[in-house]
């Protein structure tokens, strides 16, 4: 039940995301074909691909249109390079994904370990310090930390590329199968190209991946402190259980919830995050691919981009909400 | 939205607002009181935020050449020249002076920042207001349109938004970038000050008021307002730092505030990337740690006052009771 409900929740959310995605595309005077080609072509032939591509048709015709091209999964076609959005996402999806992916594993393993200690050493000088780092990974943007880093291992140290996601030579003796290309590698058994691609990843995941630690050091920090002043960890310290059992057993497991629910909801972050980090180290992901796309004024590629987007990060919300539902019964009722 | 302010701020939305809290005297006589770690924070944050106010007040006066001065005596300058006793941070690829860019970027900075702050309260606060105290449709289709902008990467709303206003309705600049930041920090005022009106309708007081026969004008101006605003304070911080931020990214993907209007740190980084490649640090560093160091002293002061207006989050002044000793920890029942 609670899960139907949250479903048909998120449909007039999804509606109005598009509506807002669709009207700001087409408040720009003048039609996307002629923004995107006009200097280009003569008037006769603009006029035959605004009709090819149905922009001479009633804005509310294309809205509809556009709904209904959404929901069948079709996002629409680039004007510039004449590609499917979907291409777009076939083509470099795999590389954002592998760049969010790695930016979160990341963002873990630094985040939930300082952020626990900050709680358990509330006030003290290392709670100021990794406080400090914490506010201090946020506050950097995250194309300046990618800028240092580059600075420092790609240049002063010269151990690891800047650059792309694989080496020019590297990269076209991968065999395509899933489009993520860190997987291609692992599978072609070439360990060789497989670690050329991850030195690739390492210094965008880790500028990316500390945006994301800040928040997570401040969430496990607050809510790690929230549990450990409850009831049942001063039961559990009433009862004698060491310390150490009580912040990892009782009070961490209880932390962990929200931290894990909004986690998942920094996904708006990190996609706007990997924008940036991907236009800073030349990565061929889908934020790339918009920047391009803006650059050269082409509002239906836009468009079908930031409704993608748009909607990852509505479902990734949805699943987070579905799956806390699962677990925690309370959330049920 | 920011991560900054859904982590930490939750929390106030709904505090409790007895109507002399609101009142700054006792807001500042809580922030005297705050002590330890969070007062030391809370002055280094207001310290740096008010040195880097001077900055971009004075700029014209601290910075030693202009802001797109690539000359002086008729000399230009070196073209990427490190750090020296004429340019102490340096000069960019166009013989431009970093350290003026810096400092001037300051002033963009405070500029965008304010505009795009002063926007969003005076759309966000009536907004929350006003669905908050009538409800009905109104409220709803507001609160659906805001979840959707909420839910919005918001990054790419602002490129976006700020994208289109420059293209094809006025033209970039300063206003254009503060416009496209406060279409992201609306909906988080509103989501704010509606949940405290909601709370704040029941209260004796409005009801009093109500039963007296004053108009809903008179009701939302003079009871609710008051008891509502509140929590802008935090918010309007956290959400300055965050436009910082916000406006570094737009200018480093090309939309914000264009080269020769004025000097801006995003931009900056943006140029640095090509000289990072050839191992050049300063074009980069300088403009980033301004951005970083500003951020962090307005988060600091946004938690500092968070910390201070809600009590969830203050510790206990009472003085921890010490249990009998037991082998191996010091804390006590608070």
């Amino acid at each position: 039940m609670f899960i139907l409900a949250r479903v048909i929740l998120a449909i007039p959310m999804v509606f109005i995301l598009l509506t807002v995605v669709f009207l700001l595309m087409r408040v720009a005077p003048g039609d996307p074909v002629s923004a995107a080609l006009g200097a280009r072509l003569s008037a006769g032939q603009l006029a035959q691909r605004r009709a090819a591509a149905g922009f001479d048709r009633p804005l509310i015709v294309q809205y509809g249109d556009y709904l209904g091209g959404v929901v069948t999964g079709n996002f629409g076609r680039t004007i510039t390079d004449n590609r499917s959005i979907t291409q777009v996402l076939v083509d470099n999806g795999g590389a954002t994904l592998t760049l969010t992916v790695a930016a979160l594993l990341v963002a873990l393993i630094i985040g939930l370990p300082l952020g626990m200690w900050a709680a358990r050493r509330r006030d003290k000088w290392d709670d100021v310090v990794i406080r400090l780092f914490g506010i201090a990974t946020f506050a950097a943007p995250v194309f300046f930390v990618g800028l240092l880093l580059q600075l420092l291992f790609g240049k002063t140290l010269d151990w690891l590329p800047t650059s792309g996601a694989a080496s020019p030579i590297v990269a076209p003796t991968v065999p395509e199968k899933t489009h993520i290309l860190i997987l291609d590698a692992a599978l072609s058994g070439d360990w060789s190209a497989f670690d050329d691609v991850f030195r690739h990843l390492i210094l965008p995941a880790v500028s990316l991946g500390l945006l994301v630690t800040g928040v997570l050091i401040r969430l496990s920090r607050v809510n790690v402190i929230q549990t450990l002043r409850s009831d049942y960890v001063e039961a559990a310290r009433a009862r004698g259980i060491r310390e150490g059992a009580v912040v990892l057993r009782h009070a961490l497991r209880n932390a962990m919830v929200p931290v894990i629910t909004v986690t998942g909801l920094q996904v708006a972050l990190l996609l706007g995050g990997a924008v940036l980090t991907e236009q800073t180290f030349n990565w061929p992901g889908v934020g790339n691919q918009l920047v391009g796309y803006l650059n050269s004024r082409d509002y239906t590629a836009v468009q079908g981009i930031i409704t993608v987007f748009a909607l990852v990060v509505v479902v990734v919300s949805l699943l987070i909400d579905i799956i806390n539902a699962l677990v925690d019964p309370r959330i049920r009722y | 939205m920011s991560a900054i302010p859904a982590a930490e701020a939750t929390p106030t939305p709904t505090g409790p607002a007895p109507s002399s809290a609101a009142r700054p005297g006792r807001r500042f006589a809580a922030l005297r009181s705050a002590r330890g770690v969070p007062r030391a924070l809370l002055l280094t944050g207001s310290g740096i935020t008010l040195f880097f106010v001077l900055l971009a007040v004075f700029a014209p006066l601290i910075a030693p050449y202009g802001f797109d001065q690539y000359s002086a005596n008729g000399q230009r300058f070196a073209k990427l020249a490190g750090p020296s006793a004429h340019h102490w941070f340096g000069t960019t690829v166009q013989s431009v002076d970093v350290l003026s860019r810096v400092v001037f970027g300051a002033r963009t900075a405070l500029e965008v920042v304010v505009l795009a702050v002063v926007f969003s309260i005076i759309i966000g606060v009536p907004l929350g207001l006003l669905s908050g105290y009538f409800g009905g449709l109104l409220d709803r289709i507001l609160v659906l349109v805001m979840d959707a902008l909420f839910a919005f990467p918001y990054l790419l709303l602002a490129i976006v938004i700020a994208f289109l206003l420059s293209d094809v309705v006025i033209g970039g600049g300063v206003v254009t970038t503060a416009l496209a930041i406060t279409v992201i920090y609306v909906p988080q005022y509103f989501r704010v000050v509606r949940a405290s009106t909601l709370s704040a309708r029941e209260a004796t007081y409005v009801e009093a008021a109500r039963a007296m026969g004053a108009p809903a004008r008179t009701v939302i101006s003079k009871y609710l307002f008051v008891n509502v605003v509140h929590s802008v304070p935090v918010i309007a911080t956290l959400n300055a730092a965050d436009a910082i931020l916000t406006l570094a990214g737009l200018g480093f993907l090309g939309y914000g505030i264009q080269p020769t209007e004025a000097a801006e740190w995003g931009y900056d980084l943006q140029r640095a990337i090509a000289d990072a490649g050839a191992g050049i640090w300063w074009t980069a560093l300088y403009p980033g740690l301004a951005i970083t160091v500003l951020v962090i002293a307005l988060t600091l002061v946004g938690e500092g006052l968070n910390e201070v207006v809600n009590p969830s989050l203050r510790r206990a002044r009472t003085r921890p009771v010490r249990l009998p000793a037991r082998p191996g920890r010091g804390r006590g029942a608070q």
